[in-house]
């Protein structure tokens, strides 16, 4: 378009000349075919345009479509019931009222295949109105059936939408219509076929964009929370409204449940094997009728290891704690989540959030509590500040509520013996790794700390602890950028203190040995 | 008569006037002995003995004084009461009473007049002389006209005035003479004839001076005229014209002036001898090392300094103190048990002034190495006046040289810097903004970027005018800008840059907050983009680091950053415990450290810089730097070929990955060529290595650094006490994994003395305790002190309440003994009036009696006369 809006400026004309020439014809076809059943063959020219190469043709063809069918629609000028086919049709004695209507029902068949095909056009307009106008026809359909059947258990689902290709903005288009309560219900049902069939065909090989575009059409179903909410419709049933499924919360919840665990049998890559496992605590498992069910996805991601782990540990909280989960060594399993990473990876406060929880029982054998403190502070040796400044009031807190747990900081008894630390670092089970029997110098060894706060974090532990346990709340998402900003914006009451040392070369060294200067050239 | 009964009624009165003081008090019947109650220790009593009759006497003698005079004055007295308006009421001020009057005043004159007459209007008067008159008159005439009279003292006129009549009697010869025929002039005529003359005088004379009044002013108008004209120089000439009219100043007051302004010798400081000098040098770096030794402990230390302001009468004056606040002062630092021991060290106050001090002379000290460096630069430096430095530019310019010591120690440099005097002007104006600094230096070489700040400082030092100062305030920004624009050009002008650090220097020691403001403004946008992009990117943002990146502008962020924490260091002391500049830099560092993947050589280079500056950061203060060994660890770990267990690499490293073989030597015979050379800063930005061979000279100097590096760590931190934990990666991974026997014997070398330091730290530690604290000594409380201020019966908590008793049984008190004083006031009356009657009884009854006598006797008399009478007959 903006070569040929260069090249010459007539050819452009042209073309808008033609454009609007066409959709003219377009307009001036829809209103005859609509007037009079004369004009009825011109349908076939408007489904022609509905093949255009020209996008705004499309466009306006599936406008016209739309507008022009659900006028018959409405005027029932659709054939209902069995369908016989093209050729039959002519053969069997109707009259020509009947043969119209068919012909017209054959050809809005017709145009439902070639929008089904639009929906994995290229472009995203004629996508969207494609949809659009699908979703139309459905309601249309739902308000003035075609078939004696329940129309709704034929519900097509555009099943194209997840199909192999990144459909991320049309599935954002589509959530709207996922909004309403019986659109959502037949959508759960057909995307779970859809997924076991293409999964099935493909033999559980991972198939990233196909995977993608269910998880991201998964993720926007929104789920009622009281039967109460299920009020918004597409097609208002009054008669059936009895025995409908889609009007009842627990067939939702069942479709739902049913949808997710077909989605999480198959192998799925691991970005999105996070991804579902951030969302699965507070969208999924409130909405699944029996979460038990997901414990064998969540054991098994548990037992992944890294990242994943910690992920999963939320879902698992959830199972634990509201669906009577029995998890054997669980914290053993917790404590060996424990490593260098878990202070530097993304999810480090909601890690430590659900730490917190898993420690807070004051039930906990001393040797567990113990065992946790000494490693997280074992592994503090390697933290950024903004971690040590959450993870010391959590020590503290943890030797708060476990007073067992106060020889960690105190050990009168054998105060001039010196030892080795008798801490085993490498060992996994906490009953063995004599955590008990050690002290926590690597606090002490914080109070050296470069940063001021951590360094006055970490000498709590030199005076008695104070009752009341450290807030670390407001730590837990805590960035070193926040630390600086927080320390740039600190109002300076007293001059600020100079260098007295006069500075005359720029690798001079500063306070001690000019380290850089040895190393490294001007040049 | 009157003062009779008075005399006769009181015996004490008598009594007192008879006896002295002292005879009373011995006098046992005088003295009246109060019974006590209770025996109270240590409370003087004032009225355990009584005087009554001494009291009643003086208060009978007052009451006569008064009392009875006012009584015997009742009703024959007259008082004099002002009744101008408001002049008893006391709210009113005493302005508003005056205007009230004032206007009172007017309405009173305003009703006497005709209501009908508008015009006349009445004379304002100033010391009763009408205002209009005033004003009419020109009084300068008037005063002239006085002092002219007052001065002129002709022979005539005093002959005239204090001559008598003698001058008349010489005259009326002399005129009689001249005028024969005239007749003699009375004296009443001649003296008219005075008056007319000297009047006349007087009329010619104000005419005169008219006259020389209407010239003046025209003279003066005139010449303020040209006065535009004329060149300023010429000016004072003018005025010294203008001074002969004047008359001339006596020369005596004008000596006596001159020697009350005449300076007085101010006594001069000491002259110190060079060894006193070296002194307060050595004493004042030892001030500063204590102060940055104080500061270094952390901010707690501060409040010791404060004194306990609450001494206890418990105080067994061990410093130990009750109070929750003060409780501080036990505080532990560092591990160690803080007692007073910073007696010695200066408090903050001292240290700032030491500090403005440490100013000014490191701004001499400047100078001098200024001198060193060019010609003639802390010559200028004496002169006060710049324009006089440039009229004495040519000139003074030879002399100054020869005066320089020859202590100047690199020939060429002085050679340079005279060449550069030779172009460069010796002025310079502050640039406005950064473009203005930029054409300013663009084009010189270094040297002469250096000269002309310096001289750009010394012409527009804060001392020789009010806007200087602001004005080069703002020249720390914009140097500080041009150094991170002399980084980004490729390559980059590191040398330059070296030599503007003296500035940067100065300028910060200068204007500490400025230079501090413009760090912090730096360094927290440079956070801010870093934080930027690893939000939008997730974990793999490199925003300190990024070599390869295809956003050019980002591409030599890099190397400013670097070159700024490296001034950050420079400037600011490092091992302050907490500071508004050095505390951010240090968490930039590590922010850059662990947020930020190594892809490259170039980012492992910009690391181990940065690794560098964060070990010079902590050097004097040894404070723990985990980034630090987390990415040395890191950075060795890329030189390990086998990459499976043993010890965990924490982020942003993995133990393996696209980038994890970037020390991996590609041929162990590129070690034999290999020797130690450093590496430059500029890989940072661009490094390009050609050849294999040379690549892995280069691999192999990094791993020298990293090597040396934490030699260094281990070194600083071998007292921590979990050292052992902290390298214990390291040195699994360099015992064990490192292929440490392809490498030159050099680094070999420096392993195995880290392998060796490493194996012999394994020191054990004593369990942690609790510090020990001092035992609580028990609770003694201290006398709760209340003020008393009333004896006796006291109610009531609060101090409010109390005085409010106080009061109320003050003035109960005050009620009962005015009721006493009334009574006894009437009591001394009605005894008074008693007397009168009495008085005037008795007189009656004296005169009645007198009368009955006189007609006793007149009976007798007659009676006598009648007895005579019959014994006649």
């Amino acid at each position: 378009m903006a070569a040929s809006k260069r090249s010459n400026m007539s050819s452009e004309n042209s073309t808008e000349d033609g454009l609007k020439a066409n959709k003219a014809d377009i307009s001036s076809k829809v209103d005859l075919l609509i007037q009079s059943r004369k004009h009825a063959n011109d349908v076939f020219d408007i489904l022609e345009y509905l093949q255009s190469e020209k996008e705004k043709i499309v466009v306006s063809a599936i406008n016209a479509c739309c507008k022009l069918f659900c006028t018959l629609l409405e005027r029932a000028d659709l054939f209902v019931g069995q369908l016989p086919k093209e050729e039959e049709m002519l053969i069997g004695d109707h009259s020509a009222d009947e043969k119209y209507r068919m012909f017209m029902r054959h050809r809005y068949n017709s145009c439902l295949d070639l929008l089904l095909e639009h929906i994995s056009h290229d472009s995203y307009q004629i996508k969207e109105s494609a949809l659009c106008t699908l979703m139309k026809f459905a309601s249309m359909e739902g308000k003035f059936p075609l078939q004696d059947l329940d129309w709704s258990e034929h519900y097509s689902f555009p099943r194209e939408i997840i199909q192999e290709e990144d459909m991320a903005l049309l599935i954002s288009r589509f959530q709207e219509y996922l909004e309403m309560e019986d659109v959502r219900y037949y959508v759960m049902s057909a995307i779970r076929e859809n997924v076991a069939r293409v999964m099935d065909k493909n033999k559980g090989v991972v198939i990233p964009v196909y995977q993608n575009n269910v998880f991201t059409l998964l993720s926007n179903i929104s789920m009622p929370s009281q039967e109460s909410e299920l009020t918004n419709y597409l097609v208002k049933q009054e008669a059936k409204h009895e025995d409908w499924k889609a009007a009842k919360l627990k067939e939702h919840k069942r479709a739902f449940e049913r949808l997710w665990l077909g989605f999480l049998k198959y192998k799925l890559p691991s970005s999105m094997y996070k991804m579902v496992l951030v969302i699965l605590h507070d969208s999924i498992l409130p909405h699944i009728s029996n979460p038990t069910l997901m414990i064998d996805f969540l054991t098994a991601a548990y037992d992944v290891g890294g990242a994943i782990s910690l992920l999963a540990l939320n879902g698992l909280f959830v199972l634990i704690h509201q669906h009577n989960l029995d998890y054997p060594d669980f914290y053993k399993k917790l404590y060996n989540l424990l490593e260098p990473s878990v202070f530097h990876v993304k999810y480090r406060a909601r890690f430590f959030h659900l730490a917190n929880i898993f420690l807070s029982s004051t039930h906990l054998p001393v040797y567990l509590v113990a065992a946790f403190a000494k490693r997280l502070s074992r592994l503090a040796l390697t933290a950024p500040p903004a971690a040590l400044l959450m993870v010391l009031p959590f020590i503290c807190n943890l030797i708060r509520r476990h007073p067992a747990c106060r020889v960690l900081i105190h050990r009168p008894s054998a105060a001039d013996q010196a030892c080795d630390d008798p801490y085993m670092m490498e060992e996994e089970d906490p009953a063995r790794c004599h955590a008990l029997e050690s002290s926590l110098w690597e606090l002490q060894t914080l109070q050296n700390h470069y940063h001021p706060d951590v360094a006055k974090a970490a000498m709590a532990i030199n005076k008695p602890l104070s009752q009341k346990e450290d807030d670390f709340k407001e730590l837990l998402e805590l960035s070193t950028y926040e630390m600086m900003d927080r320390a740039l914006k600190q109002k300076q009451s007293r001059a600020v203190p100079l260098e007295f040392d006069p500075a005359t070369q720029l690798l001079q060294g500063s306070g001690g040995v000019g380290v850089l200067g040895m190393h490294f050239g001007l040049e | 008569m009157m003062g009779k009964p008075p005399k006769k009624k009181n015996i004490s009165d008598k009594v007192r006037k008879a006896k002295t003081s002292k005879e009373i008090k011995n006098n046992p019947f005088e003295v009246k002995i109060n019974r006590k109650k209770f025996d109270i220790l240590g409370r003087k009593s004032k009225h355990d003995v009584g005087l009554p009759g001494v009291s009643r006497s003086k208060a009978i003698n007052k009451r006569k004084e008064t009392l009875l005079k006012e009584y015997k004055t009742k009703d024959k007295s007259n008082k004099f009461i002002d009744k101008r308006f408001g002049e008893y009421d006391t709210k009113m001020d005493p302005e508003e009473k005056i205007l009230q009057r004032f206007s009172m005043e007017r309405q009173r004159t305003q009703d006497k007049k005709n209501m009908y007459n508008l015009n006349e209007e009445e004379e304002l008067t100033h010391y009763g002389q009408s205002l209009a008159e005033m004003e009419k008159l020109t009084d300068m005439v008037d005063s002239d006209d006085d002092a002219d009279e007052r001065g002129l003292l002709s022979a005539e006129m005093t002959a005239s005035h204090f001559g008598g009549g003698g001058l008349l009697m010489k005259k009326t010869p002399g005129e009689q003479d001249e005028g024969g025929k005239q007749r003699a002039k009375s004296r009443q005529e001649l003296i008219e004839e005075l008056i007319i003359k000297s009047k006349q005088e007087k009329r010619e004379r104000q005419t005169q001076k008219e006259e020389s009044q209407v010239l003046t002013e025209k003279l003066d108008q005139d010449w303020k005229s040209i006065q535009g004209l004329l060149a300023h120089k010429n000016a004072p000439k003018a005025d010294r014209a203008e001074d002969e009219d004047k008359p001339k100043l006596d020369e005596y007051d004008m000596m006596v002036r001159e020697l009350g302004f005449e300076m007085k010798a101010a006594p001069s400081e000491k002259l110190k001898t060079p060894e006193e000098v070296a002194r307060e040098e050595q004493e004042r770096l030892q001030q500063l090392e204590a102060d940055r030794l104080r500061r270094m402990m952390g901010d707690i230390v501060e409040d010791n300094t404060k004194a306990p302001t609450h001494m206890s009468a418990d105080d067994i004056n061990d410093g130990f103190v009750l109070d929750g606040d003060d409780r501080q002062t036990l505080a532990y630092q560092d591990g160690k048990w803080n007692i007073n021991e910073e007696g010695e060290k200066i408090e903050g106050e001292e240290g700032e002034k030491e500090e403005s001090g440490e100013e000014e002379e490191s701004d001499e000290e400047e100078s001098e190495q200024e001198g060193e460096e060019d010609g003639e630069g802390s010559e200028e430096d004496s002169h006060s006046d710049v324009n006089s430095e440039e009229e004495s530019e040519e000139g003074g310019e030879e002399e100054e040289e020869d005066e320089q010591p020859v202590a100047v120690p690199q020939l060429s440099e002085k050679v340079q810097a005279e060449a550069a005097k030779i172009e460069l002007p010796y002025t310079f104006t502050v640039p406005e903004c950064y473009r203005d600094l930029k054409s300013l230096l663009q084009g010189h070489p270094a040297d002469h970027q250096c000269i002309i700040l310096a001289r750009t400082q010394q012409c527009n030092h804060p001392s020789l005018g009010i806007g200087n100062k602001l004005k080069i305030q703002k020249l720390f920004g914009f140097l500080l800008e041009y150094v991170g624009e002399l980084a980004t050009r490729s390559p980059p002008e590191l040398s330059t840059i070296d030599k503007l650090i003296p500035q940067l220097y100065d300028l910060c020691q200068l204007f500490p907050e400025t230079a501090s403001k413009g760090l912090q403004t730096t360094l927290g946008d440079d956070a801010h983009s870093m934080e930027e992009v690893l939000e939008v990117k997730g974990r793999t943002a490199f925003p300190k680091l990024d070599m390869d990146n295809t956003v050019c502008s980002r591409r030599f962020a890099s190397i400013i950053h670097l070159i700024y924490l490296k001034i950050t260091a420079l400037l600011f002391p490092t091992s302050d415990f907490r500071h508004p500049v050095t505390t951010p830099a240090l968490l930039y560092i590590s922010q850059a450290l662990t947020k930020c993947p190594v892809t490259s050589l170039k980012d492992l280079t910009s690391g181990l810089v940065l690794c560098c500056l964060a070990l010079e950061y902590v050097s004097f203060s040894k404070r723990f730097v985990p980034e630090l060994i987390n990415f040395l660890l890191g950075a060795l770990h890329l030189a390990v070929t086998d990459k499976t267990t043993g010890y965990s690499v924490v982020p942003p490293f993995r133990r393996s990955g696209k980038a994890s073989d970037l020390l991996v030597l590609s041929s162990p015979e590129s070690s034999q060529t290999w020797c130690k050379k450093t590496l430059p800063l500029s890989a940072t930005q661009t490094l390009t290595l050609t050849s294999d061979l040379e690549s892995d000279h280069y691999r192999l100097s990094i791993l020298a650094t990293c090597l040396d590096l934490l030699k260094r760590c281990f070194s600083l931190y071998r007292e921590l006490p979990s050292c052992l934990h902290i390298f214990q990666p390291i040195a699994t991974l360099l015992s064990k994994h490192l292929p440490i026997k392809t490498y030159p014997a050099a680094l070999q070398e420096v392993h195995g003395e880290i392998l060796a330091a490493l194996s012999g730290c394994l020191t054990p530690r004593p369990p942690l305790v609790f510090e020990k604290k001092k035992p609580i000594p028990l609770k003694l409380f201290t006398p709760r002190i209340v003020q008393v201020l009333d004896y006796g019966k006291k109610r009531g908590n609060t101090k409010e309440e109390r005085e409010k008793e106080r009061l109320k049984h003050k003035y109960k008190k005050e009620f009962k003994g005015a009721l006493r004083e009334i009574r006894k006031d009437s009591r001394f009356l009605g005894r008074e009036k008693l007397n009168e009657v009495m008085a005037r009884d008795a007189e009656r009854k004296r005169k009645v009696k007198e009368l009955y006598g006189s007609l006793a006797t007149q009976e007798g008399e007659w009676k006598a006369l009648k007895r005579r009478k019959n014994s006649r007959r």
